[in-house]
């Protein structure tokens, strides 16, 4: 039993420590390890491209789950005090958003998009001769990720919420504050580790995903779209380095992702 | 109490963003897509508007997508169910509790690490230089793993892996250690205790594992497009052929409806099926 667990560990970190090994390495050939170096590193951190699609990256990711995570938290506090049919059509949706696969809510907003702007377009430069067509782009890109991203946000937000002492916020009321110094010092300090959890689950969801993107991405191009174009043309150390710098960056997300939800869960509800 | 009000303004305010969200990024985008699926192809690509059936009749001319789809999705799940269970055990039972949540958390971390440089990882391992290599040595030659479905099915196993041992986890941490020591002491032997307590018990457990695993396998690009290179593809991979390379946007629309509509009927089938018992649904489901 023991050894088996060794051996599922194994298979888990083997590739992880490959790509990091070899990211390291000293050749050109992605292949086989030719001393020790960081060069790769230097080379991906030299390269135009990398580095603008990484930056194109980080805005959508900001960005979307930015949105994602003002809107979600607002719907998730919202909807106690909405009727039940409301409620249980919202649920729906949320987990449709969740459920229905990143290729589908790719293609379905590509088409979409596409057809909105088919549409617009003409109408606009009737209105406003030279203005730039509406296109694919940042644009696309985040609304798409906002979707899932939202929706992520409603579930991790609602489930605190449900895990919430009810008492302190009648202690609250009874105690004479108004709904809002209730809401910002009783609810909201108590709900921010899902907030916060939300946010940077959102963003490292959008920062990876390559499937939605590569429908939606128009001439843009982001880490994940660049990564996948290059495996493509081949193997090269330098997408090692790459792959290795952004598995250290989503761990550090996700660790610190993980201790606020987990102090929020330690944390006693009586202060 | 707060008394029954007819119009929650701030209520309304708060909730119609997301609302106006779902509504234009989604349920907005999935009717056209029906809509399309009904459509013509334009000479140029795109749409033309018309009512037919032709894009649903031709399903049959992707078949080998759809075949790959329903054989390797499930295979993988199973294949997932095995080899996460028996770890999904050892940790819910065998471990002290001070280590349990380290190595659980161990399990976890990949799965949040970038899926596309996880797969990637396996063309590493899996092509010339590597395995095979390996292989060439001890006298096995010419062994070809990439491109291969068995090279699909290693990159499921470990892509999904860790979506697979959480719940099963989950119920066997949460089962009521006395029963199986009542099971003990009234004189059954471990294994039957196994097979008659801790595998039903933990049954809620597997049936939202394989029910994860198995929703994102269906709509799967990644590991067959990296791993498969183009001779084990999956619906996903179709798709994006379908609406990014020929442009024939209304058969893919078909396509796409196609493969939501046989997840929603596998996924209800499926759990009509394993979860009888209708406390047993309610707990897989939460």
């Amino acid at each position: 039993m023991r050894l088996y667990a060794i051996v599922v560990y194994l298979f888990l970190y083997a590739p992880l420590g490959v790509i990091a090994l070899f990211s390291f390495s000293a050749g050109r050939s992605a292949s086989d390890f030719h001393g020790f170096s960081v060069q790769w590193y230097a080379t991906a951190a030299g390269n135009r491209f990398v580095i603008e699609a990484l930056l194109n990256s980080l805005l959508v990711a900001f960005v979307s789950s930015t949105i994602a995570t003002l809107f979600g938290t607002a719907a998730a506090l919202t909807l106690p005090r909405l009727n039940r049919t409301f409620r249980t059509l919202f649920d729906a949706l949320t987990y449709i958003a969740i459920m229905v696969p990143g290729i589908v809510i790719g293609i379905a907003t590509l088409i979409a998009l596409a057809t909105t702007f088919n549409v617009l377009n003409p109408l606009l430069q009737g209105d406003a001769p030279g203005a730039p067509p509406l296109g694919f782009g940042f644009g696309s890109l985040i609304c798409a990720h906002s979707l899932f991203a939202m929706a992520l946000v409603i579930v991790i937000v609602k489930a605190r919420l449900a895990g919430m002492d009810r008492s302190l916020i009648e202690a609250s009321t009874d105690l004479y504050a108004d709904p809002w110094a209730t809401f910002r010092q009783v609810t909201l300090p108590q709900l921010m580790p899902a907030i916060i959890a939300g946010f940077l689950l959102s963003f490292t969801f959008s920062l990876d995903d390559y499937v939605i993107a590569s429908f939606v991405a128009g001439g843009r191009v982001t880490l994940p779209i660049y990564v996948f174009a290059s495996i493509r043309r081949g193997v090269t150390p330098e997408i090692n380095a790459i792959g290795t710098t952004v598995m250290v960056f989503s761990l550090a997300m996700l660790v610190v992702s993980q201790v606020l939800l987990r102090r929020q869960a330690r944390k006693p509800a009586t202060p | 109490m707060r008394e029954p009000r007819k119009w929650d303004w701030t209520a309304i305010l708060l909730i119609s963003p997301s609302v106006a969200i779902f509504l234009g990024l989604l349920v907005m985008p999935i009717l056209v897509v029906l809509v399309l699926s009904f459509g013509e192809r334009a000479e140029a690509g795109g749409y033309q508007a018309a009512f037919t059936f032709a894009q649903y009749a031709n399903l049959p001319a992707r078949w080998a997508a759809f075949r790959n789809t329903l054989t390797l999705a499930p295979l993988g799940t199973i294949i997932c169910l095995i080899a996460a269970y028996p770890l999904a055990y050892y940790l819910a039972v065998k471990v002290s509790a001070r280590n349990r949540l380290l190595l659980l958390v161990l399990v976890i971390v990949p799965f949040w690490t970038s899926f596309l440089i996880r797969t990637y990882a396996w063309i590493f391992i899996l092509g010339g230089k590597g395995i095979p290599a390996l292989l060439d040595a001890i006298g096995l030659a010419d062994v070809r793993l990439i491109n291969t479905p068995f090279a699909v099915l290693v990159g499921i196993v470990y892509g999904y892996l860790p979506l697979m041992v959480f719940p099963i986890y989950v119920s066997l941490e949460r089962l009521d250690k006395r029963l199986l020591e009542a099971s003990d002491d009234l004189g059954a032997s471990p294994r039957r205790t196994f097979l008659q307590v801790t595998l039903p018990l933990s049954a809620p457990g597997a049936v939202t594992g394989c029910m994860l695993v198995f929703i994102l396998l269906m709509g799967e690009y990644l590991i067959p497009a990296l791993l498969g290179g183009g001779k084990v593809f999956f619906i996903g991979n179709a798709l994006v052929d379908l609406f990014l390379q020929s442009r024939n946007w209304p058969f893919g629309s078909a396509v796409a409806l196609s493969l939501v509509i046989i997840m929603l009927v596998t996924v209800t089938v499926y759990l009509r099926m394993t979860l009888k018992n209708r406390g047993l649904r309610d707990q897989a489901l939460v």
